[in-house]
This record gives C-alpha cells, sequence and structure tokens, in this order.
C-alpha cells in the first residue's frame, strides 16, 4: 500500500491527488514503524509530516489553484538524463547497502533491545546525553532555515 | 482485570454507541441551554420536553436529497466527511474510562490524541476545496489555519502536563493517559497546573471549531462555512464530527487535568465497604469520569452562547502573541519549580 500511494504520488496529474497520496504513504510509513516498535517516532511521523508539513503543502496548492500538470515538451534532455542516472545511482547504493546489512548476519538490536530503542525516555535520553552537539547543530540549521524563510518573504514587500 | 480480544470489541462497541448517543443529545442540551440563556423554552414539541427531538432529527437528515454541486470534486466531497468523523471517533481509543478499564492504553497515549488532532484538519481542508465554492473554500482554509495555530499551545499545555507526571507519577511510562490520571491522585493537575488547564481549554475550544473560535462557520460572512455545498447524511456527519470533537475536549480536560476517573474525596468512599478492583468502583469511577466530562460539555455549550465570536486576526493574534508564549513560559517556571523545589 505504501509503495502504491507512493506511485500514485509521483504518477498524478493533479497536485491537490499526490498532496492526499503523499499524506497516505506517510500513514503507511508510520504503520512501519509501529511494526518496528518504534511507537514514539510513528507517532511523530504523523503529527510532524502528516499533520503540520502537508496541511501546509495543500494549503499552498489548494490556494494556488493549480491546473492539472502539462506534459513537457521535450521528452528527453541532458538534464533528465543525469537526474534518471542519479536516481540509478541512488537505488544502486541502497540495495548494495541492504545487501550488506543482510549478509553480515543481521546481528542489529535484539528484539528487546528494539523494544527498548523505541520508546520517549529511551530516544530523549540518547538524544540529550550521547548526541547532544549534532542534535543541538540541527536545531540552529533549523532555525538558520527559518531565517532564511523570513527573510525571502520579506524582500517582496 | 485484564481483558481479552471479545471484551475489548464489546467495549469498543459499547463505547462507540454511548459516544454516538451522547453526541445526538448534545445537540438537544445545546438547544435547551441556548433556550434557557436567552429565555426561550427550546425544542418540547417531540416526546416528553422535547427528548425525542435528536431522534426525530436523524431520520430527518437521512430521509433527506443529498446534493452534490454540479463542479465538486466528487470523490473528495464523498471523503471529506467520512475523514471528519472517523478521526473524531478515533480519538476514542486511548481514553481510560477506569481503572484498567480502556480500548487501548499505548504508551504514548498523549502524543496519539494530538496526533488524531493534527490530522483532523484534512476533513475540514478537503471539504472546503472540494466544494468548488468560494465560501467553503475560505471557512476550510480559515478552520485548517486556525487549528494549525493552536495545536501548538495545546501541545505545549500538554508538555507542562507531563512534566508534572514525571515528578509525581512513580512508573516510567509519563505519556500513557492512566499514568497521568494515577499521578494526579490526591491532587488535581487542575490546582498544580492552572494556567496550563486555562490554555489547553481555550485551545481544545479552537480544535473543535467552537465559539468563540468558530470563524469557520461565521454565517454572517461565509453562509456556512466549509459544510456549506453539504446536505443530508454529509452534513449530519460534520454535525456529528463537531459535537464529537466536543465530547472528546471535555474528556480530555477531564483526564489531563481533574483527575479522570478519580474519584473525589476517594479515601472516604473506599471506608464505606468499597473494596479495591471490585465492580461497585469501577461503574463509581465511570460515573466519576462521565460527571466530569459532561460537565465540562455543558462549559462548551455555556460559552458558545455568552460570548461573541472574534475577528480573525485577533485569533491569529491571541493564539500566537498570547498563549504560545505563555504556554513557553507556562513550562519554564513549572519546570524550575519541579527542578528546585
Amino acid at each position: 500500500m505504501g509503495i502504491a500511494s507512493g506511485i500514485g504520488l509521483i504518477t498524478n496529474r493533479n497536485p491537490i491527488y499526490s498532496v492526499l497520496f503523499a499524506v497516505l504513504n506517510f500513514f503507511c510509513i508510520a504503520g512501519l514503524y509501529l511494526s518496528l516498535q518504534a511507537e514514539f517516532i510513528a507517532i511523530v511521523q504523523i503529527i510532524v509530516y502528516a499533520g503540520a508539513i502537508m496541511v501546509l503543502f495543500l494549503f499552498v496548492v489548494m490556494l494556488l489553484n493549480l491546473e492539472d500538470e502539462k506534459k513537457p515538451e521535450k521528452s528527453w534532455d541532458a538534464i533528465r538524463g543525469l537526474t534518471f542516472l542519479t536516481a540509478l545511482a541512488f537505488f544502486a547504493e541502497l540495495v548494495f547497502i541492504f545487501q550488506s546489512f543482510v549478509s553480515s548476519g543481521n546481528k542489529a538490536l535484539s528484539s528487546s533491545d528494539a523494544f527498548e530503542f523505541g520508546t520517549v525516555e529511551k530516544i530523549g535520553w540518547e538524544l540529550m546525553q550521547n548526541y547532544l552537539f549534532p542534535f543541538e547543530m540541527v536545531s540552529v540549521v533549523l532555525l538558520a532555515a527559518l531565517m532564511g524563510a523570513m527573510v525571502i518573504a520579506k524582500k517582496h514587500n | 482485570m485484564e481483558f481479552v480480544l471479545t471484551d475489548r470489541l464489546i467495549l469498543i462497541g459499547i463505547s462507540l454507541f454511548t459516544l454516538i448517543t451522547v453526541a445526538a443529545y448534545t445537540v438537544y442540551a445545546e438547544r435547551k441551554v441556548c433556550a434557557l440563556i436567552q429565555q426561550r423554552v427550546g425544542p418540547n414539541r417531540v416526546g416528553p420536553l422535547g427528548l425525542l427531538q435528536p431522534l426525530a432529527d436523524v431520520i430527518k437528515l437521512l430521509l433527506k436529497e443529498d446534493i452534490v454541486p454540479q463542479y465538486a470534486n466528487r470523490f473528495l466531497h464523498f471523503l471529506a466527511p467520512v475523514i471528519s468523523v472517523t478521526l473524531a471517533l478515533t480519538g476514542l481509543a486511548v481514553l481510560p474510562f477506569a481503572k484498567d478499564l480502556h480500548i487501548a492504553d499505548v504508551n504514548i497515549g498523549v502524543l496519539y490524541v494530538l496526533a488524531v488532532g493534527s490530522i483532523a484538519v484534512y476533513g475540514v481542508t478537503i471539504s472546503g476545496w472540494s466544494s468548488n465554492s468560494k465560501y467553503a473554500l475560505l471557512g476550510g482554509l480559515r478552520s485548517s489555519a486556525q487549528m494549525v495555530s493552536y495545536e501548538l499551545s495545546m501541545g505545549l499545555a500538554v508538555i507542562s502536563v507531563v512534566l508534572l507526571t514525571n515528578h509525581y507519577f512513580e512508573g516510567t511510562e509519563y505519556l500513557r493517559l492512566s499514568s497521568i490520571v494515577d499521578a494526579q491522585n490526591g491532587v488535581w493537575n487542575v490546582f498544580r497546573n492552572p494556567l496550563g488547564f486555562l490554555i489547553f481549554t481555550v485551545c481544545a475550544f479552537a480544535e473543535a471549531n467552537r465559539a468563540p473560535f468558530d470563524l469557520a462557520e461565521a454565517e454572517q460572512e461565509l453562509v456556512g462555512g466549509f459544510h456549506t455545498e453539504y446536505s443530508s447524511m454529509k452534513f449530519a456527519n460534520f454535525f456529528l464530527a463537531e459535537y464529537i470533537h466536543v465530547i472528546m475536549g471535555s474528556a480530555m480536560i477531564t483526564t489531563l487535568f481533574f483527575g479522570g476517573y478519580l474519584l473525589p474525596f476517594e479515601s472516604a468512599i473506599m471506608g464505606m465497604g468499597v473494596e479495591e478492583g471490585s465492580m461497585t468502583l469501577m461503574f463509581l469511577q465511570i460515573g466519576s469520569f462521565l460527571t466530569k466530562t459532561f460537565i465540562f460539555m455543558f462549559v462548551f455549550i455555556w460559552v458558545r452562547w455568552t460570548l461573541p465570536r472574534f475577528k480573525y486576526n485577533q485569533l491569529m493574534n491571541i493564539g500566537w502573541k498570547w498563549f504560545l508564549p505563555l504556554s513557553i513560559l507556562n513550562i519554564m517556571v513549572l519546570a524550575g519549580i519541579l527542578l528546585f523545589l
């Protein structure tokens, strides 16, 4: 279902349907997290992506009142070829990583550890103790992005 | 008491049936209270005291013609009321009705409620857009902007409750709704955290799209808001969703701030020979939970017929410039007090 909604997302000509498919896709991903015992990440996925970001997307798309996307005039040029190659390389990398992960005997977390790991307390502890510096850096980057958006919005006035 | 699957299904059935019936009678209560406030009589023709009015209304709505605007997006137009009602109902799943009586007491209960609230926006937005009418679109956009804005303060108010739970609860799972209730044994959160209660209540009003925040359906400007183009049972579904939001909001206020199913003067009642884990205690707890919830539903109705509607800029001002800083301040002060005292 996740894959189907993903395909629906990129093939639909109507942007509203694309946004709604994306929401459905996020729910599927949340379901995957749930099946990995990571309830917190699953619910945050829904709150942040489905609940906040996609609502804004939906807003913008509705307000712009977009028409159905037109067919591109040229079907093949250098940029498109490059895009295709990059996507292919990325996919190959994913396959490679997955392969090496499986062949390494899958010594990932045992199920009891994994169960522990998904809880809010554990994640909070890890973020605030072991990964405090990267965590703070990410928040600074986010703040900078926020400022950038504001500056761009102000310029038009 | 451990529940097996069939018990749980029965519980889901009972609670859904109760919820929808209560929602129908909230409409009746709203009309009666409104009549009381405006010195009128209110519905009194159908049955004794007009008590069968909700039934008559539902039958009327079911039998009405279902009209879909010619240029509407038929599929989304159909989907929007379904989303609204479904999401309104799913919040019920994590509420603890009595000690160990709940449909699913997940360990991230509070976040679950927030998540369900945050995706409830879709029903409104989609209905506004798919009707292909400017009034509906504006109503939908207004109410979704409002819901997104007030969610933030609501989430922060919830965080203050979680802080308190962390301090007073002996277990480890602070986001479980039943732990939050148990942490209030003795003193309710409303006395520990009055500002948080105020913020949460106002945000619950805004989330339910109720007066004084019912900008989305400002009749004078927008005809009917996002459900202008809906008729028959689809319209009834939006109506139902609104009242379920009222009930869920009241139930959440009760759970987070008024001790949920905890009985007032519990030690005195336990002294009168009610045993731990007995059926009597369970029914007393359900009664306590429902009574508190009903009181807040009354407050919802009371406020609607007392206060005038805000203007849209006032609404946004209050949301972003008052409640958001206030709730952050509340968290910081509360955290400081809990840490150093």
